[in-house]
Protein backbone atom coordinates (compact mmCIF):
# COMPACT_ATOMS: atom_id res chain seq x y z
CA UNK A 1 0.00 0.00 0.00
CA UNK A 2 1.22 3.34 -0.89
CA UNK A 3 0.32 7.03 0.30
CA UNK A 4 1.36 10.38 -0.17
CA UNK A 5 2.03 11.23 3.65
CA UNK A 6 0.96 15.24 4.43
CA UNK A 7 2.51 15.54 8.07
CA UNK A 8 1.80 19.16 8.70
CA UNK A 9 3.85 21.29 10.89
CA UNK A 10 3.20 20.35 14.21
CA UNK A 11 4.63 17.01 13.25
CA UNK A 12 7.95 18.50 12.38
CA UNK A 13 8.00 20.47 15.60
CA UNK A 14 5.62 20.44 18.89
CA UNK A 15 4.43 17.05 17.76
CA UNK A 16 7.98 15.20 16.44
CA UNK A 17 6.82 11.99 18.30
CA UNK A 18 3.25 11.89 16.30
CA UNK A 19 5.89 11.64 13.12
CA UNK A 20 8.71 9.31 14.59
CA UNK A 21 5.96 6.78 15.69
CA UNK A 22 3.65 7.02 12.65
CA UNK A 23 6.27 6.66 10.71
CA UNK A 24 8.07 3.48 12.41
CA UNK A 25 4.63 1.83 12.47
CA UNK A 26 3.57 2.44 8.82
CA UNK A 27 7.33 0.71 7.96
CA UNK A 28 6.13 -2.18 10.53
CA UNK A 29 3.42 -2.95 8.81
CA UNK A 30 4.91 -2.39 4.95
CA UNK A 31 2.88 0.83 4.36
CA UNK A 32 4.88 2.97 1.68
CA UNK A 33 4.87 6.58 2.59
CA UNK A 34 6.01 9.47 0.12
CA UNK A 35 6.02 12.60 2.07
CA UNK A 36 5.16 15.31 -0.31
CA UNK A 37 8.02 17.24 -1.37
CA UNK A 38 7.88 21.21 -0.31
CA UNK A 39 4.40 20.50 1.54
CA UNK A 40 3.09 23.97 3.03
CA UNK A 41 0.78 24.68 5.69
CA UNK A 42 -2.81 23.62 5.60
CA UNK A 43 -3.65 26.84 7.12
CA UNK A 44 -5.30 25.00 10.52
CA UNK A 45 -6.21 27.03 12.35
CA UNK A 46 -6.13 30.37 11.61
CA UNK A 47 -6.90 30.40 7.45
CA UNK A 48 -10.38 29.75 7.69
CA UNK A 49 -11.49 32.27 10.43
CA UNK A 50 -9.67 34.64 7.82
CA UNK A 51 -10.71 34.22 4.58
CA UNK A 52 -12.58 31.11 3.11
CA UNK A 53 -10.86 30.91 -0.50
CA UNK A 54 -7.31 30.92 1.44
CA UNK A 55 -8.67 28.22 4.19
CA UNK A 56 -9.41 26.12 0.54
CA UNK A 57 -6.49 27.06 -1.39
CA UNK A 58 -3.38 26.43 0.91
CA UNK A 59 -4.55 22.47 1.54
CA UNK A 60 -5.40 22.21 -2.27
CA UNK A 61 -1.86 22.52 -3.15
CA UNK A 62 -1.12 19.67 -1.23
CA UNK A 63 -3.36 17.63 -2.95
CA UNK A 64 -2.76 18.59 -6.43
CA UNK A 65 0.93 17.58 -5.79
CA UNK A 66 -0.12 14.03 -4.76
CA UNK A 67 -2.52 13.82 -7.47
CA UNK A 68 0.34 14.26 -9.67
CA UNK A 69 1.67 11.11 -8.24
CA UNK A 70 -2.04 9.39 -8.45
CA UNK A 71 -1.71 8.53 -4.15
CA UNK A 72 -4.42 9.40 -1.90
CA UNK A 73 -2.93 11.48 1.26
CA UNK A 74 -2.20 10.07 4.69
CA UNK A 75 -2.61 12.49 7.57
CA UNK A 76 -1.88 11.69 10.70
CA UNK A 77 -3.00 15.03 12.01
CA UNK A 78 -6.99 15.96 12.62
CA UNK A 79 -6.78 19.62 12.12
CA UNK A 80 -4.81 18.81 8.78
CA UNK A 81 -7.12 15.93 7.79
CA UNK A 82 -10.45 18.24 8.15
CA UNK A 83 -8.97 21.07 6.03
CA UNK A 84 -8.02 18.98 3.04
CA UNK A 85 -11.41 16.89 3.40
CA UNK A 86 -12.62 20.35 2.98
CA UNK A 87 -10.66 21.65 -0.01
CA UNK A 88 -11.54 18.47 -1.75
CA UNK A 89 -15.62 18.64 -0.66
CA UNK A 90 -15.49 21.92 -2.04
CA UNK A 91 -13.84 20.91 -5.01
CA UNK A 92 -15.87 18.35 -5.97
CA UNK A 93 -19.04 20.35 -5.36
CA UNK A 94 -18.66 22.86 -7.39
CA UNK A 95 -16.50 22.88 -10.73
CA UNK A 96 -16.42 26.86 -10.38
CA UNK A 97 -14.80 26.63 -6.81
CA UNK A 98 -12.07 24.09 -8.78
CA UNK A 99 -11.30 25.60 -11.32
CA UNK A 100 -10.82 29.05 -9.07
CA UNK A 101 -8.66 26.58 -7.26
CA UNK A 102 -6.72 25.57 -9.83
CA UNK A 103 -6.36 28.83 -10.93
CA UNK A 104 -4.81 29.92 -7.42
CA UNK A 105 -2.29 26.99 -6.59
CA UNK A 106 -1.31 27.44 -10.23
CA UNK A 107 -1.17 23.92 -11.11
CA UNK A 108 -4.09 21.30 -12.47
CA UNK A 109 -6.47 20.04 -9.53
CA UNK A 110 -9.37 17.50 -10.47
CA UNK A 111 -9.69 16.68 -6.51
CA UNK A 112 -9.80 12.78 -7.92
CA UNK A 113 -7.69 11.45 -4.91
CA UNK A 114 -8.45 11.83 -1.11
CA UNK A 115 -7.27 12.35 2.34
CA UNK A 116 -7.23 10.00 4.51
CA UNK A 117 -6.80 9.88 8.13
CA UNK A 118 -3.75 8.01 9.19
CA UNK A 119 -5.98 5.94 11.76
CA UNK A 120 -8.81 5.10 9.46
CA UNK A 121 -5.92 3.87 7.17
CA UNK A 122 -4.19 2.07 9.82
CA UNK A 123 -7.89 0.68 11.24
CA UNK A 124 -9.23 0.14 8.19
CA UNK A 125 -7.07 -0.53 4.76
CA UNK A 126 -4.16 -2.38 7.10
CA UNK A 127 -6.71 -3.97 9.23
CA UNK A 128 -7.15 -4.76 12.66
CA UNK A 129 -5.92 -8.60 12.01
CA UNK A 130 -2.75 -7.64 10.63
CA UNK A 131 -1.86 -5.15 13.58
CA UNK A 132 -2.80 -7.94 16.04
CA UNK A 133 -0.44 -10.03 14.98
CA UNK A 134 2.32 -7.85 15.06
CA UNK A 135 1.84 -7.56 18.72
CA UNK A 136 4.94 -8.69 21.13
CA UNK A 137 3.66 -6.79 24.07
CA UNK A 138 0.29 -6.51 24.71
CA UNK A 139 -1.17 -3.39 26.51
CA UNK A 140 -2.43 -5.92 29.36
CA UNK A 141 -3.62 -4.15 32.57
CA UNK A 142 -3.60 -0.56 30.85
CA UNK A 143 -6.90 1.22 30.85
CA UNK A 144 -7.01 3.64 27.99
CA UNK A 145 -9.77 6.60 27.06
CA UNK A 146 -9.68 7.01 24.04
CA UNK A 147 -10.28 10.66 22.94
CA UNK A 148 -11.46 11.54 18.94
CA UNK A 149 -11.38 15.06 19.84
CA UNK A 150 -13.68 17.01 16.59
CA UNK A 151 -11.89 17.12 13.78
CA UNK A 152 -11.37 13.46 13.35
CA UNK A 153 -15.70 13.05 13.03
CA UNK A 154 -17.11 16.11 12.43
CA UNK A 155 -18.71 17.19 10.32
CA UNK A 156 -19.66 13.81 9.02
CA UNK A 157 -20.67 14.84 5.99
CA UNK A 158 -16.96 16.30 5.41
CA UNK A 159 -15.18 13.61 7.76
CA UNK A 160 -16.71 10.89 6.50
CA UNK A 161 -15.33 9.03 9.31
CA UNK A 162 -16.35 6.82 12.16
CA UNK A 163 -19.62 8.20 14.51
CA UNK A 164 -19.40 11.44 15.04
CA UNK A 165 -20.78 11.10 18.77
CA UNK A 166 -19.75 7.55 19.69
CA UNK A 167 -17.02 6.68 17.81
CA UNK A 168 -15.32 3.38 18.43
CA UNK A 169 -11.81 3.45 15.80
CA UNK A 170 -9.84 3.66 18.45
CA UNK A 171 -11.10 1.57 20.85
CA UNK A 172 -11.24 -1.27 18.51
CA UNK A 173 -7.41 -0.66 18.18
CA UNK A 174 -6.58 -0.51 21.92
CA UNK A 175 -8.17 -3.87 22.26
CA UNK A 176 -6.66 -5.38 18.96
CA UNK A 177 -3.44 -4.12 21.01
CA UNK A 178 -4.25 -6.04 24.23
CA UNK A 179 -5.28 -2.73 26.35
CA UNK A 180 -8.83 -1.98 27.72
CA UNK A 181 -10.62 0.97 26.35
CA UNK A 182 -12.85 2.14 28.92
CA UNK A 183 -15.92 3.74 28.26
CA UNK A 184 -16.44 7.49 28.81
CA UNK A 185 -18.63 10.68 28.08
CA UNK A 186 -15.99 13.14 26.30
CA UNK A 187 -14.91 11.36 23.72
CA UNK A 188 -15.33 14.03 21.04
CA UNK A 189 -15.79 16.55 23.64
CA UNK A 190 -13.55 19.67 22.36
CA UNK A 191 -10.07 20.12 23.85
CA UNK A 192 -10.83 24.43 22.69
CA UNK A 193 -7.83 23.74 19.98
CA UNK A 194 -5.90 26.75 19.26
CA UNK A 195 -7.58 28.98 21.13
CA UNK A 196 -5.52 27.85 24.28
CA UNK A 197 -2.68 29.98 23.54
CA UNK A 198 -5.11 33.23 23.03
CA UNK A 199 -7.58 32.35 25.78
CA UNK A 200 -5.75 30.10 28.37
CA UNK A 201 -8.63 30.33 30.49
CA UNK A 202 -11.16 28.78 28.62
CA UNK A 203 -8.87 26.36 27.28
CA UNK A 204 -7.75 25.30 30.66
CA UNK A 205 -11.79 24.86 31.63
CA UNK A 206 -12.11 22.52 28.60
CA UNK A 207 -9.03 20.22 29.12
CA UNK A 208 -10.13 20.28 32.84
CA UNK A 209 -13.27 18.58 31.65
CA UNK A 210 -12.35 16.24 29.97
CA UNK A 211 -9.35 14.82 32.10
CA UNK A 212 -11.77 14.83 35.35
CA UNK A 213 -13.94 12.33 32.81
CA UNK A 214 -11.12 10.05 32.07
CA UNK A 215 -9.74 10.08 35.36
CA UNK A 216 -13.53 9.38 36.64
CA UNK A 217 -13.94 6.69 34.11
CA UNK A 218 -11.08 4.48 35.64
CA UNK A 219 -8.57 5.37 32.99
CA UNK A 220 -5.05 5.84 33.26
CA UNK A 221 -4.24 7.54 30.60
CA UNK A 222 -5.73 9.05 27.07
CA UNK A 223 -4.69 7.93 23.59
CA UNK A 224 -5.17 10.63 20.94
CA UNK A 225 -4.92 11.14 17.17
CA UNK A 226 -4.07 15.03 17.07
CA UNK A 227 -1.35 17.24 17.64
CA UNK A 228 -3.94 20.42 19.18
CA UNK A 229 -5.12 17.91 21.57
CA UNK A 230 -2.27 16.53 22.78
CA UNK A 231 -0.73 19.58 23.00
CA UNK A 232 -4.02 20.70 25.56
CA UNK A 233 -4.28 17.79 27.37
CA UNK A 234 -0.20 16.62 27.94
CA UNK A 235 1.71 20.19 28.17
CA UNK A 236 -1.65 22.25 29.82
CA UNK A 237 -2.10 19.01 32.29
CA UNK A 238 -0.14 21.07 35.33
CA UNK A 239 -1.61 24.33 34.65
CA UNK A 240 -5.49 22.68 34.56
CA UNK A 241 -3.84 20.57 38.04
CA UNK A 242 -2.40 23.96 39.68
CA UNK A 243 -6.01 26.36 38.41
CA UNK A 244 -8.56 23.51 39.62
CA UNK A 245 -6.57 22.13 42.49
CA UNK A 246 -6.70 18.44 41.49
CA UNK A 247 -4.20 15.87 41.16
CA UNK A 248 -4.40 13.98 37.65
CA UNK A 249 -1.79 12.29 36.58
CA UNK A 250 -2.66 11.29 33.21
CA UNK A 251 -0.18 10.50 30.17
CA UNK A 252 -1.85 10.95 27.03
CA UNK A 253 -0.43 8.95 23.97
CA UNK A 254 -0.93 9.51 20.58
CA UNK A 255 -2.27 6.05 19.22
CA UNK A 256 0.80 5.66 17.12
CA UNK A 257 3.02 5.32 20.45
CA UNK A 258 0.68 2.67 21.52
CA UNK A 259 1.08 0.82 18.45
CA UNK A 260 4.58 0.66 18.63
CA UNK A 261 4.96 0.03 21.87
CA UNK A 262 2.92 -3.23 21.68
CA UNK A 263 5.22 -3.60 18.15
CA UNK A 264 8.36 -3.84 20.43
CA UNK A 265 9.51 -0.81 20.21
CA UNK A 266 11.80 0.99 22.90
CA UNK A 267 9.37 3.82 23.61
CA UNK A 268 11.95 6.39 23.57
CA UNK A 269 13.09 5.17 19.89
CA UNK A 270 8.99 6.46 19.46
CA UNK A 271 9.58 9.25 21.17
CA UNK A 272 7.26 8.51 24.09
CA UNK A 273 9.62 10.34 26.97
CA UNK A 274 9.39 13.57 25.46
CA UNK A 275 5.80 13.97 26.87
CA UNK A 276 5.21 16.66 29.51
CA UNK A 277 3.27 13.86 31.66
CA UNK A 278 6.02 11.46 31.74
CA UNK A 279 4.32 7.87 30.62
CA UNK A 280 7.02 5.49 31.35
CA UNK A 281 6.02 4.57 34.83
CA UNK A 282 2.16 4.09 34.13
CA UNK A 283 3.74 1.64 31.10
CA UNK A 284 6.25 -0.22 33.95
CA UNK A 285 3.62 -0.14 36.64
CA UNK A 286 1.73 -2.05 34.30
CA UNK A 287 4.95 -4.30 33.06
CA UNK A 288 4.23 -3.34 29.81
CA UNK A 289 8.22 -2.53 28.66
CA UNK A 290 9.09 -5.75 30.49
CA UNK A 291 7.54 -7.92 28.86
CA UNK A 292 9.66 -11.07 27.95
CA UNK A 293 9.32 -10.64 23.86
CA UNK A 294 11.08 -8.06 22.50
CA UNK A 295 11.48 -6.43 18.95
CA UNK A 296 14.85 -7.95 18.42
CA UNK A 297 14.27 -11.54 18.99
CA UNK A 298 11.30 -11.14 16.60
CA UNK A 299 13.59 -10.79 13.97
CA UNK B 1 -41.83 47.46 28.81
CA UNK B 2 -38.73 49.54 29.42
CA UNK B 3 -36.88 49.08 25.99
CA UNK B 4 -39.03 48.79 22.53
CA UNK B 5 -37.62 47.99 19.07
CA UNK B 6 -38.84 48.87 15.90
CA UNK B 7 -37.98 45.24 14.30
CA UNK B 8 -38.75 46.53 10.60
CA UNK B 9 -36.54 49.63 10.57
CA UNK B 10 -33.59 47.69 11.95
CA UNK B 11 -34.38 44.87 9.48
CA UNK B 12 -33.99 47.17 7.01
CA UNK B 13 -31.17 49.07 7.99
CA UNK B 14 -28.64 45.75 7.97
CA UNK B 15 -30.23 44.42 5.42
CA UNK B 16 -27.41 44.46 2.91
CA UNK B 17 -24.86 43.45 5.55
CA UNK B 18 -26.96 40.58 6.45
CA UNK B 19 -27.36 39.45 2.83
CA UNK B 20 -23.57 39.43 2.52
CA UNK B 21 -22.96 37.44 5.79
CA UNK B 22 -25.59 34.54 4.27
CA UNK B 23 -24.23 34.69 1.07
CA UNK B 24 -20.24 34.15 1.88
CA UNK B 25 -21.66 31.49 4.70
CA UNK B 26 -24.46 29.54 2.56
CA UNK B 27 -26.24 29.92 5.41
CA UNK B 28 -29.95 31.27 5.65
CA UNK B 29 -30.81 32.08 9.10
CA UNK B 30 -34.68 31.82 8.53
CA UNK B 31 -33.66 28.11 8.48
CA UNK B 32 -32.80 27.99 12.13
CA UNK B 33 -36.31 27.49 14.63
CA UNK B 34 -34.52 28.37 18.17
CA UNK B 35 -34.65 24.87 19.17
CA UNK B 36 -31.41 25.53 21.17
CA UNK B 37 -29.51 22.51 20.52
CA UNK B 38 -26.82 24.33 19.06
CA UNK B 39 -26.55 25.69 22.27
CA UNK B 40 -27.04 22.83 24.74
CA UNK B 41 -24.26 21.04 23.23
CA UNK B 42 -21.87 23.86 22.62
CA UNK B 43 -18.60 23.42 24.80
CA UNK B 44 -17.44 26.99 24.86
CA UNK B 45 -20.93 28.48 25.50
CA UNK B 46 -19.60 29.56 29.20
CA UNK B 47 -17.37 32.05 27.63
CA UNK B 48 -19.99 33.39 25.43
CA UNK B 49 -21.89 36.49 25.73
CA UNK B 50 -24.87 35.13 23.45
CA UNK B 51 -25.47 31.62 22.56
CA UNK B 52 -24.94 30.55 19.22
CA UNK B 53 -28.87 30.65 19.22
CA UNK B 54 -28.95 33.51 20.02
CA UNK B 55 -26.52 35.01 17.40
CA UNK B 56 -29.14 33.40 14.70
CA UNK B 57 -32.04 35.34 16.55
CA UNK B 58 -30.26 38.39 16.34
CA UNK B 59 -29.74 37.74 12.62
CA UNK B 60 -33.28 37.03 12.06
CA UNK B 61 -34.08 40.19 13.86
CA UNK B 62 -31.87 42.28 11.43
CA UNK B 63 -29.74 43.08 14.62
CA UNK B 64 -26.44 42.69 12.89
CA UNK B 65 -24.24 44.67 14.31
CA UNK B 66 -24.99 43.48 18.10
CA UNK B 67 -24.11 39.73 16.21
CA UNK B 68 -20.54 42.10 14.50
CA UNK B 69 -19.84 43.23 18.47
CA UNK B 70 -20.16 39.69 20.21
CA UNK B 71 -17.76 37.84 21.58
CA UNK B 72 -19.37 34.74 20.56
CA UNK B 73 -18.24 35.10 16.81
CA UNK B 74 -14.66 35.01 18.63
CA UNK B 75 -14.36 32.33 21.10
CA UNK B 76 -16.79 29.63 19.06
CA UNK B 77 -13.62 26.95 18.80
CA UNK B 78 -15.56 25.43 15.35
CA UNK B 79 -15.49 22.38 16.74
CA UNK B 80 -18.62 21.55 14.67
CA UNK B 81 -20.50 20.29 17.07
CA UNK B 82 -23.55 22.43 16.68
CA UNK B 83 -23.55 21.37 13.09
CA UNK B 84 -23.46 18.08 13.47
CA UNK B 85 -26.56 18.43 15.64
CA UNK B 86 -28.52 20.72 14.11
CA UNK B 87 -31.43 19.94 13.05
CA UNK B 88 -31.94 21.89 10.26
CA UNK B 89 -28.29 21.43 9.29
CA UNK B 90 -27.30 25.23 10.03
CA UNK B 91 -23.65 25.56 9.56
CA UNK B 92 -23.04 27.67 12.56
CA UNK B 93 -19.27 27.93 12.27
CA UNK B 94 -19.49 28.66 8.75
CA UNK B 95 -21.77 31.42 9.94
CA UNK B 96 -19.65 32.54 12.77
CA UNK B 97 -16.64 32.91 10.29
CA UNK B 98 -18.21 34.81 8.49
CA UNK B 99 -19.40 37.09 10.90
CA UNK B 100 -16.10 37.55 12.08
CA UNK B 101 -14.94 38.60 8.83
CA UNK B 102 -17.14 41.36 8.79
CA UNK B 103 -16.81 42.36 12.10
CA UNK B 104 -13.17 42.81 11.25
CA UNK B 105 -14.29 45.09 8.34
CA UNK B 106 -16.14 46.94 10.28
CA UNK B 107 -13.56 47.21 12.99
CA UNK B 108 -15.02 45.40 15.83
CA UNK B 109 -12.78 43.03 17.43
CA UNK B 110 -14.05 42.20 20.67
CA UNK B 111 -11.21 39.49 21.39
CA UNK B 112 -8.10 40.81 20.34
CA UNK B 113 -5.87 38.14 20.59
CA UNK B 114 -7.65 35.82 19.14
CA UNK B 115 -7.03 38.28 16.42
CA UNK B 116 -3.55 38.70 17.27
CA UNK B 117 -2.92 34.89 17.05
CA UNK B 118 -4.90 34.42 14.11
CA UNK B 119 -2.61 36.61 11.77
CA UNK B 120 0.85 35.78 13.57
CA UNK B 121 -0.26 32.20 12.29
CA UNK B 122 -0.88 33.13 9.39
CA UNK B 123 2.12 35.65 8.86
CA UNK B 124 4.28 32.97 9.88
CA UNK B 125 2.61 30.40 6.90
CA UNK B 126 2.46 33.44 4.59
CA UNK B 127 6.53 33.84 5.18
CA UNK B 128 7.81 30.41 5.25
CA UNK B 129 4.94 28.23 3.83
CA UNK B 130 4.64 26.32 6.94
CA UNK B 131 4.21 27.64 10.49
CA UNK B 132 7.30 28.32 12.75
CA UNK B 133 5.16 27.72 15.80
CA UNK B 134 7.81 29.09 18.20
CA UNK B 135 8.22 32.25 16.19
CA UNK B 136 4.66 32.13 15.92
CA UNK B 137 4.11 32.12 19.87
CA UNK B 138 6.67 34.70 20.57
CA UNK B 139 5.17 36.75 18.04
CA UNK B 140 1.81 36.19 19.74
CA UNK B 141 3.43 37.22 23.17
CA UNK B 142 5.04 40.40 22.02
CA UNK B 143 1.82 41.73 19.75
CA UNK B 144 -0.64 40.70 22.91
CA UNK B 145 1.83 42.43 25.40
CA UNK B 146 2.33 39.19 27.66
CA UNK B 147 5.84 38.61 26.80
CA UNK B 148 6.25 35.55 29.51
CA UNK B 149 3.24 33.88 28.97
CA UNK B 150 4.08 30.10 28.94
CA UNK B 151 7.54 30.90 29.22
CA UNK B 152 7.65 28.08 31.74
CA UNK B 153 6.83 25.41 28.86
CA UNK B 154 9.68 26.78 26.47
CA UNK B 155 12.58 25.07 27.89
CA UNK B 156 11.48 21.13 28.56
CA UNK B 157 10.20 22.03 24.72
CA UNK B 158 13.41 22.73 23.43
CA UNK B 159 14.86 20.43 25.44
CA UNK B 160 13.24 18.13 23.95
CA UNK B 161 13.67 19.19 20.24
CA UNK B 162 9.69 20.20 20.08
CA UNK B 163 10.61 23.32 19.38
CA UNK B 164 12.71 24.63 16.59
CA UNK B 165 14.55 27.46 16.68
CA UNK B 166 15.02 28.16 12.87
CA UNK B 167 11.35 28.07 10.57
CA UNK B 168 11.92 25.09 7.92
CA UNK B 169 11.03 27.38 4.43
CA UNK B 170 9.85 25.40 1.64
CA UNK B 171 11.18 25.67 -1.87
CA UNK B 172 8.08 26.32 -3.51
CA UNK B 173 8.99 29.02 -6.02
CA UNK B 174 6.82 31.64 -4.04
CA UNK B 175 3.58 29.54 -4.88
CA UNK B 176 2.64 29.91 -1.47
CA UNK B 177 3.22 33.46 -0.96
CA UNK B 178 1.04 33.93 -4.78
CA UNK B 179 -1.63 31.93 -3.00
CA UNK B 180 -1.86 34.83 -0.41
CA UNK B 181 -1.46 37.19 -3.07
CA UNK B 182 -4.33 35.82 -5.33
CA UNK B 183 -6.80 35.43 -2.31
CA UNK B 184 -6.28 39.39 -1.72
CA UNK B 185 -6.18 40.59 -4.57
CA UNK B 186 -9.64 38.52 -5.28
CA UNK B 187 -11.05 39.92 -2.13
CA UNK B 188 -10.43 43.86 -2.98
CA UNK B 189 -11.91 43.18 -6.25
CA UNK B 190 -15.16 42.69 -4.13
CA UNK B 191 -14.76 38.81 -5.85
CA UNK B 192 -17.27 36.68 -3.98
CA UNK B 193 -16.56 33.26 -3.21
Amino acid sequence: MRYAYYPGCSLHATAIEYNLSAKAVAKHLGLDLWEIPEWNCCGASAAHNTDHLLALALPARNLALAEKEGLDVAVPCAACFNRLRAAEAAARESEKMRVRLAEIIEMDYRASNRARAFLDIMVNEVGLQAIETMVVKPLTGLKVAAYYGCLLVRPPKITAFDDPEDPQTLDKLITSLGGTAVPWACKTECCSASLSLPRTDMGLKMVYEILRHAKEAGADCLVTACPLCMSNLDMRQAGVEARYNVKLGLPVFYFTELMGIAFGYAPKDLGVPRHFVNPIPLLEAREILRHPATRREQG
Amino acid sequence: MKERLELAATLNRDRELLDRVQRASGVSVKDCYQCGKCSAGCPAAFAMDYTPRQVIRLLQLGMVGEALKSHTIWVCAHCQTCYTRCPKEVDLPRLMEALRQEAKKAGFIAEKNIDIFDRAFLSSVERYGRVHEMGMMIQFNLQSLQPFKDALLAPPMLLNRKLNILPEKIKDGGAVKRIFAKVRAGNQGGDEH
